[in-house]
């Protein structure tokens, strides 16, 4: 396989606090393929938004990569000054927040973000780069752009400012998109409509997305692949089609089964008992194991490292640990 | 916009109206003015015959007509204890307290910005540390005893600057008087400017900070840096400016208060300004001028509250919201 345009390996992120030292980010590792949808998914709280804020160099002091490396284009980005993660940032990997309404500067108009952002990056006089804006902006789905381009944040809808969000992440071409819940705070009306214009201007210029969200139904329609994180952990990655028709993790198979389908008529919906661990009290051995239905011995001892199930899918539970099972009958 | 203006304008005439009623009641609660102006020798026909040549036997609502048609054509009347018209002598302390006002707004309105941003920007440094320190004995400590103070180290321990009046002053125009233009009046102003603007400074700084921390834990400025702005841009750029929406009005609005309250500064200085003129009308209870310092304040409050809001426009644009209107 081709280098991954992003490489993710045993990531930690740490926040000191008073009380010690919580880890968000626990060893995840993934890669994202050049072009590719990566979808993350987990509850509030599992890590998914930290990674997206670890990758793109953004998590919040005290906050701090405490471990791992993460490469893009194999190149190492976690480790370099500010300076040279700034130029990164917007050029190479764009990202778009949750929320539309707050995400844009209310004092200036999309012109002068869109311009001042496109100029940080690529050498462009004034009018070139507001060519540029009109034309992203159109792009986008905004109609009457070239005269839209002058208002103010507040004279757009929530769906078309998210739509402007995304001509600003989009603005200087990066390779690489962090959508952090790109439609949670959007009707469900226009869930949909951006979702299709972020997949298709990102499909156009061969960028890759990494969508946080935890709306499976986004992640079957929109992903190629889809990484489950469960408290700061990688629970399972592989092939969308794969991970819900066929989940490995109980984890997954909880989640999976916890989502309403028309074809299915269950009077009640699947439910995990109990909750995720607050960070300061992960249990030994498998994260998830007080709520897991196939719990064993080892899952309370001893933490599950990903295990390769082919088809560039990995699942950490000891239920699949056959080949370690093996070597070991074998000594 | 207009109807904006016109609502504003309306508003501010009917604060002016009440702060004249309070003003004019001053004549009629503050003592007896005739007591004032004539000697104890008067007789009682004469102080009869002064009454009424002055009008004061008149109805009162006749007398605050009177009062405010004169007023509004910026006759005050005459002092009683300097005899002279009211509105002249205003006229000709206003520079001096305009200027002292001006400067020391500008220096706290500068040093608070920049200070307010620095601490919000390295919330961690031992400068940033000092700083904030600093700036609460500037909010605690009582504006004469910091006049007093400096008074003490660069007039009289150091012999620096000196500690009273205005020094020299050049007369420009028909009525302003300014120490700008030479060296001693330059020199007056140093020590005046830092006591009036030093606890302005403090709390613009204070307020700067507090909103600048705020801003910049919003999403846009999250989104802004995701986008690789410059640092500079980012906080320069697109933090200030939202914060200096608020600041605006707070800036604004105690450049009143330094001119309303440098009479503090005007006595421990002896700064020949309206200040203290008030405080000596005081004394003498020269109701005339009392009355018409009370009204010049309130006057300049008003019109500067005007100008913060007309500034809200011009910053904010999600005020404007008749454009918005028209568009949708």
């Amino acid at each position: 396989m081709a280098q991954p345009l992003l490489s993710v390996r045993d990531l930690v992120v740490e926040f000191p606090t008073r009380r010690g030292t919580l880890r968000a980010i626990d060893k995840v590792s993934f890669d994202i393929q050049e072009g590719e949808v990566l979808g993350m998914v987990g509850e509030s709280g599992a890590g998914k938004s930290i990674t997206g804020a670890a990758i793109i160099g953004l998590i919040e002091p005290p906050g701090r990569i405490a471990g791992g490396e993460i490469r893009l284009r194999g190149e190492r980005i976690d480790n370099l000054r500010p300076e040279a993660l700034r130029r990164i940032r917007g050029r190479r990997i764009g990202m778009v927040f949750q929320d539309p309404l707050t995400s844009l500067n209310p004092l200036y108009t999309v012109a002068q973000q869109l311009i001042e952002t496109i100029r940080t990056h690529i050498d462009l006089s004034e009018r070139e780069a507001r060519a540029r804006a009109v034309a992203l902006l159109d792009r986008v789905g905004i109609p009457a752009a070239a005269r839209r381009i002058d208002d103010y944040p507040h004279h757009f809808s929530g769906g078309m400012r998210q739509r402007v969000v995304i001509a600003l992440a989009l603005a200087a071409e990066p390779e690489l998109v962090i959508a952090d819940e790109p439609t949670t705070a959007l009707d469900v009306s226009v869930q949909a409509q951006i979702i299709d214009v972020l997949k298709e201007i990102c499909a156009e210029r061969g960028a890759a997305v990494m969508l946080i969200t935890h709306d499976m139904g986004v992640i079957a329609e929109t992903a190629d692949r889809v990484a489950v994180l469960y408290a700061g952990r990688l629970a399972e990655i592989g092939p969308v089609r794969d991970v819900i028709t066929a989940a490995e993790h109980p984890y997954t198979r909880g989640l999976m089964g916890s989502i309403p389908t028309l074809t299915q008529t269950a009077d009640r919906l699947v439910q995990i008992p109990g909750s995720m661990p607050r960070l300061n009290a992960i249990p030994q051995g498998c994260a998830f194991n007080p709520r897991c239905p196939e719990v064993f011995g080892r899952c309370r001892v001893e933490r599950p490292d990903p295990i390769d199930r082919g088809s560039r899918r990995q699942v950490a539970c000891w239920l699949y640990d056959t080949a370690k099972a093996e070597e070991a009958g074998n000594v | 916009m207009l109807a904006f203006i016109i609502r504003r304008v309306l508003q501010s005439i009917l604060v002016m109206l009440v702060v004249a009623l309070v003003s004019f009641s001053l004549f009629r609660f503050v003592g007896d003015p005739i007591n004032s102006m004539v000697g104890q020798e008067a007789s009682i026909e004469d102080r009869a015959a002064l009454r009424e040549a002055l009008g004061l036997n008149d109805p009162f609502l006749m007398q605050f007509m009177r009062f405010i048609g004169n007023a509004a054509q910026g006759d005050f009347g005459i002092s009683y204890r300097l005899q002279q018209p009211v509105m002249e002598l205003i006229l000709s302390r206003l520079p001096a307290t305009l200027e002292l006002a001006l400067v020391s707004g500008v220096v706290a309105f500068i040093f608070g910005v920049g200070f307010g941003v620095y601490t919000a920007l390295r919330r961690r440094g031992w400068v940033s540390n000092s700083i904030m320190t600093l700036s609460l004995i500037g909010v605690s400590l009582p504006t004469f005893l910091i006049g007093v103070l400096l008074i003490w180290v660069f007039a009289v321990e150091f012999q620096m600057l000196p500690s009273f009046g205005r020094g020299d002053v050049v007369r420009v125009g028909d009525w302003w008087s300014t120490g700008f233009l030479t060296h001693s009046g330059r020199l007056s102003l140093i020590l005046p400017a830092f006591t009036l603007g030093l606890y302005q400074m403090t709390l613009i700084m204070r307020l700067v900070r507090a909103e600048m921390l705020e801003v910049l834990r919003t999403d846009y400025i999250k989104f802004a840096r995701a986008r690789g702005l410059t640092n500079r841009a980012v906080h320069f750029g697109h933090a200030l400016k939202n914060t200096m929406v608020p600041v605006i009005t707070i800036t604004g609005l105690q450049l009143g208060s330094i001119i309303a309250f440098a009479i503090i500064t005007e006595t421990v200085f002896q700064w020949p300004g309206v200040g203290a003129l008030f405080i000596n009308s005081v004394r003498f209870v020269d109701v005339p001028v009392m009355a018409a310092y009370l009204l010049l304040i309130a006057l300049i409050f008003v019109l500067i509250n005007l100008v913060v809001d007309l500034l809200y426009y011009v910053v904010d644009p999600r005020l404007r919201a008749d454009r918005a209107a028209a568009r949708h």
